[in-house]
């Protein structure tokens, strides 16, 4: 195995033993960076020159601790002080943020190296990172298919090995679809678990932050590093986090799991829908008790998804208007000219169709028959998934309806694009935590199995997808790529 | 023409509030810095950033609802106010829509001796916009540049029921509502910093129709005088073009003082649709009932309560207690002096009258003027026990009220001392008598004139400074002894 | 629900974005194929339910009042289209 191969964990005890430094590991993580990137096309912005001189830093101090001199990719989505940060949008090309975003700076106060920027759907919007403004990023199990979205960048990186670890967000499935689609690790965290601040905003009662690693054990070590309360996130929350790492035990004895039938539904890939049950079949044999459940406002999910989420957006991305950063029209003759020339100009063709969307869904008359609509069913649902977990303990789902997709195949159709998020948009509605774990191919194509646990249960994913993970090597296969 | 209309008023009042730091972010609130030297990424709509609430905020929102015998919700929460202007820089502020923290309420003014109860409707939490700054005006100005340190300042907006019937009413409200907030410690109401604002909403009716007329919002009243004057104007304007049969747009316009002038702001072909919804990145207030006692038993004493014990204690008018209650610098000012000089008429005449006149020629707060409490007080000793005349006292005070010396420095210096001994006196008289006969004469005929004369003449020689009712009476009695 | 070019308009001018004709038809088309989607959540009655805006069960998150030093203007100018006198330069209002 070569360096840029390997987990976070097994680099650290590399460098615990001095067999490795900071040093060697980012010089071999930007050699595969320059070697692969260019087919993958992962990064928007490399910061080698720093990373280097930051690994050097770390060498010389000689203490590693849990991700001290790991390089990591973030999702382009995270401010990062002194570094462009551009949401892969237009409008935002040029900012170069003076702060970092908390969960970036916990990385950071850790000694985690940053390599570089991720693509990404432009500020999130998208199930395919063809929704970038500057490029789409490319499967690495098939440069012809996407690798998801939004956090598409990020999937890729770590499915590709160009980076050990990356962040992404999650607000619709985002972190889950992706790694579903690369055949790599994602975690959204219950909302609250890990601060929003210094993120850029898509949709504030959905956004999550979360990660991507090659296996369950590297995920829960960024996680416990990343998660807890944040004086400057109101919605971040102040419960102790628990050692996550102490949660892989391997056993799953007892523990109880429900598969919703509407998640095994025609409109998903019976050969994905395949791969779930045979997963579950091995819970069972590994001693979990597995049983059918109802969610009976799951086709409901997705259209209040679309409402609440771009209603919010609607706001969120108001500020983009060319007065204190970002992109601006200085032929306009005044300043409303201004802001609309600015913004047209500035957002693509899927954040406006959003934004006009929730902007429609909260205008005057229409506030109750949508907006309000979808919060009362965003109850519903969230009911749901409550009086599920009153029984069990874990739900288990296909991540996504299908493989990755063919680039270009779903340009031109929202709302087929959409019916990606059919089965993780849930989720978010409720505000709970899920994973996507690789469990199977199809087309050559790696399949995710979604596990949801009730809020604030992460430990319950961690300690389910890790027993899977020992009892199966779906984690260890890596795209084969042509390195030119 | 009014005789046939009656003015409705209602305001929608403005108030920062007294924190150090902003409502959503840890920058300071303080007037008067250069410009964008007070913000952050927060306050700045920075992308990423999220809003953390000021705890001294909501303190205030609840003090202030007492005070104005609000309820106070139990459950409350933040919505985004959307519309894009350049000095907003989310493009959404940050305001309460559905569920304000107060409810309800009231305040009672009392014009030329009539009692009025002005409903309060709501009183909500919200923030600040920045600042524009034209060159020049609005209309022509080629740019503007935008200032981002009052963006995030905590507000109250406290709106009040359409109860007011004159423009007098309407200052008179925004008076007491002023004495309240500096009295609660909420505000600093420094209109002429903008820490305190009104817009007036201002419609007439014929009398007795129940309808009310169409309104206008008045923007831009940045004093009480403008206040009142826009009003006066703005029901005079709907008035007459009621009688000449115009319809009164509803529209906002803005105040020119100094054209006394109100002017439409051009209704914008634009309805204001500001989509209302949750904030998501604000979790709701629950208000349980101890915090309400604990900051109940808080409260300093009322302007009200303050009124009431000045009229029952020193038998003061409502008219003077008002003035007093202004606000806590005057009353303690009144107290104190008070406390030295147990005379409240004449306190309370000194402060209203001379006091009140040269800290307005001189836009001073009492708080920063050099009489002190016991300087007006020991003035007033002196003029009781006569050292001083009325007169006197006058050149006393305007003194003590540009040096800060004490009164008794004063009179030495400026040779004040009245001369209230009859001894030294009755000499002068019996010589101005004696060297005016004809005058005597004239006195003795009936001449009322003939008594002024000597008393000029007597105040002449003592330059002023015998004691007039003195002179008076030793005059009189030695004029009858003729 | 379909959208008409007018309604496109309206909510364009609000969400202050400038679309061309082709673009108005376009969102036209798209936003009505989209919302008569979302009608489907008129099959659910929801009389009674409480609308849920905030997930988490979490109340009174509040900060000290306390200052804090703010950014430095020429940091937080820096990436500012236009600035004069230490502000954003905007161009005139009306
Ligand atoms: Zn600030």
């Amino acid at each position: 195995m070569e360096l840029h191969q390997l987990t976070i964990h097994e680099l650290q005890e590399l460098l615990s033993r001095k067999e490795t430094s900071a040093l060697e590991i980012t010089q071999a993580i930007f050699s595969r960076i320059h070697a692969v990137d260019k087919q993958v096309r992962a990064f928007i912005t490399l910061t080698e020159e720093e990373a280097l001189a930051k690994a050097r830093e770390i060498d010389n101090q000689g203490e590693y601790g849990r991700i001290a001199g790991i390089p990591l990719g973030l999702k382009d989505i995270f401010c990062t002080r002194g570094v462009k940060t551009t949401c892969a949008s237009r409008i935002l090309e040029n900012f170069v943020p003076t702060y970092d975003s908390t969960a970036a700076g916990k990385l950071f106060a850790d000694k985690g190296i940053l390599a570089g920027k991720l693509n990404m759907d432009e500020f999130a919007m998208g199930s395919s990172t063809e929704q970038s403004a500057f490029f789409s990023t490319c499967n690495p199990w098939d440069f012809t298919r996407v690798p998801g979205g939004s956090s598409g960048g990020s999937a890729a990186a770590v499915a590709a090995d160009e980076v050990p670890f990356a962040l992404g967000t999650d607000t619709g499935g985002s972190i889950r679809q992706p790694a579903s689609f690369c055949g790599v690790v994602g975690l959204k965290p219950t909302y609250g678990r890990v601060s929003r601040w210094g993120v850029i905003a898509y949709a504030s009662s959905l956004d999550q932050v979360g990660t991507f690693a090659k296996d369950v054990r590297d995920c829960a070590l960024v996680m416990n590093i990343i998660s807890g309360k944040d004086p400057l996130d109101s919605t971040s929350v102040d419960l102790p986090v628990p050692d996550y790492s102490a949660s892989l035990d391997g056993n799953v004895k007892g523990m109880k799991i429900a598969y919703p039938r509407e998640y095994f539904q025609p409109g998903i890939d019976s050969q994905v829908q395949e791969a779930i049950k045979k997963a579950l079949i091995k819970y069972e044999e590994m001693g979990a008790i597995v049983d059918e459940v109802s969610l009976p406002h799951s086709e409901y999910a997705l259209p209040a998804y679309y409402l609440v989420a771009t209603a919010e957006a609607s706001a969120n991305l108001a500020r983009y208007d060319g007065v204190r950063y970002g992109l601006r029209d200085f032929e306009a003759a005044n300043v409303i000219d201004m802001f609309s020339r600015s913004r047209a100009e500035g957002f693509g063709e899927e954040v406006k169709r959003r934004i006009m969307l929730g902007s429609y869904a909260l205008s005057s008359g229409y506030y109750d028959a949508y907006y309000l609509k979808a919060l009362k069913v965003r109850r519903l649902i969230a009911d749901d998934f409550s009086k599920v977990f009153a029984k069990f303990d874990l739900i288990v789902s296909p991540t996504a309806p299908t493989v990755a997709f063919k680039i270009g195949e779903q340009i031109g159709d929202p709302l087929t694009l959409y019916m990606n998020d059919i089965l993780t948009v849930p989720i978010n509605m409720a505000g709970l935590p899920a994973m996507s774990i690789p469990c199977g191919f199809h087309e050559g194509m790696p399949v995710g199995m979604q596990l949801v646990g009730p809020a604030f249960g992460e430990s319950t994913l961690f300690k389910a997808a890790f027993a899977f993970e020992q009892n199966t090597d779906f984690h260890t296969f890596r795209p084969a790529l042509e390195v030119k | 023409m009014s005789k046939d209309y009656e003015v409705v008023i209602g305001l929608e009042v403005h108030a920062e509030l007294k924190t150090k730091s902003k409502i959503f972010c840890a920058c300071s609130t303080a007037f008067g810095a250069e410009p964008n030297t007070q913000v952050c990424p927060v306050c700045s709509g920075f992308p990423g950033m999220l809003p953390v609430l000021n705890e001294k905020a909501v303190d205030c929102a609840i003090k202030t609802g007492l005070a104005l015998n609000s309820e106070i919700a139990e459950f409350c929460k933040f919505d985004r106010k959307n519309y894009f202007y350049p000095d907003l820089p989310k493009a959404y502020q940050i305001s309460q829509y559905d569920l304000p923290i107060c409810k309800g309420g009231y305040l009672d003014i009392d014009v030329e001796g009539e009692r009025t109860r002005v409903g309060i409707t709501r009183a909500h939490l919200e923030e600040d916009a920045g600042k524009l700054v034209h060159q020049g005006d609005i209309t022509t100005t080629p740019f503007s540049l935008v200032d981002l340190n009052r963006s995030g300042v905590p507000l109250l907006e406290i709106v009040s029921e359409p109860d007011m019937r004159s423009a007098q009413q309407a200052r008179a409200y925004m008076e007491k509502l002023r004495s309240i907030l500096l009295f609660a410690d909420v505000s600093d109401c420094k209109m002429e910093e903008g820490s305190l604002r009104c817009d007036a909403n201002v419609s007439v009716r014929p009398w007795g129709e129940q309808k009310l007329g169409t309104r206008t919002e008045i923007k831009n009243l940045n004093s009480f005088r403008a206040l009142e004057r826009a009003i006066e104007y703005e029901a005079k304007r709907q008035m007459e073009a009621l009688e000449d049969g115009e319809v009164i747009v509803q529209e906002t316009r803005t105040w020119d003082e100094g054209k006394g002038v109100t002017r439409s702001m051009r209704s914008k072909e634009e309805a204001h649709d500001y989509r209302y919804f949750p904030e998501p990145d604000l979790p709701p207030l629950r208000i349980d009932r101890d915090w309400v006692d604990t900051v109940r038993k808080s409260m300093p004493e009322m302007p009200v309560q303050a009124g009431q014990r000045l009229m029952d204690q020193y038998g003061l008018s409502q008219y003077d207690a008002d003035l007093i209650t202004q606000s806590p610098q005057n009353l303690k000012f009144f107290d104190e002096t008070l406390a030295l000089y147990a005379d409240a008429k004449a306190v309370s005449n000194w402060m209203m009258g001379d006091l009140t006149r040269l800290l307005n020629q001189n836009g001073m707060e009492i708080q920063d003027a050099k009489v002190k409490p016991a300087l007006l007080a020991e003035m007033l000793r002196l003029m009781a026990d006569g050292t001083i005349s009325g007169k006197m006292a006058k050149t006393v005070f305007e003194e003590m009220f540009v040096s800060g010396l004490d009164p008794q420095t004063i009179i030495k210096e400026k040779g004040l001392v009245q001369i209230s001994d009859a001894n030294s006196l009755l000499p002068l008289i019996d010589e101005i008598i004696n060297n005016n006969p004809k005058v005597l004469q004239d006195y003795k005929n009936g001449k009322e004139k003939a008594f002024g004369f000597f008393i000029g003449q007597i105040m002449k020689a003592t330059k002023g400074q015998a004691n007039p009712e003195m002179v008076n009476n030793l005059l009189k009695e030695r004029l009858n002894r003729e | 629900m379909a959208l008409t070019i007018k309604e496109v308009e309206y909510v364009a001018q609000l969400a202050r974005l400038q679309l061309n004709e082709d673009e108005k038809q376009i969102f036209a088309e798209q936003l009505s194929s989209i919302l008569e989607y979302v009608e489907k959540l008129n099959e659910l009655p929801t009389d009674g339910v409480e609308p849920l805006a905030h997930i988490l069960p979490v109340y009174n998150v509040f900060r000290a009042d306390e200052i804090r030093p703010g950014t430095p203007r020429e940091e937080i100018l820096a990436n500012a289209p236009l600035v004069e006198e230490g502000q954003y330069k905007v161009p005139k209002i009306m």
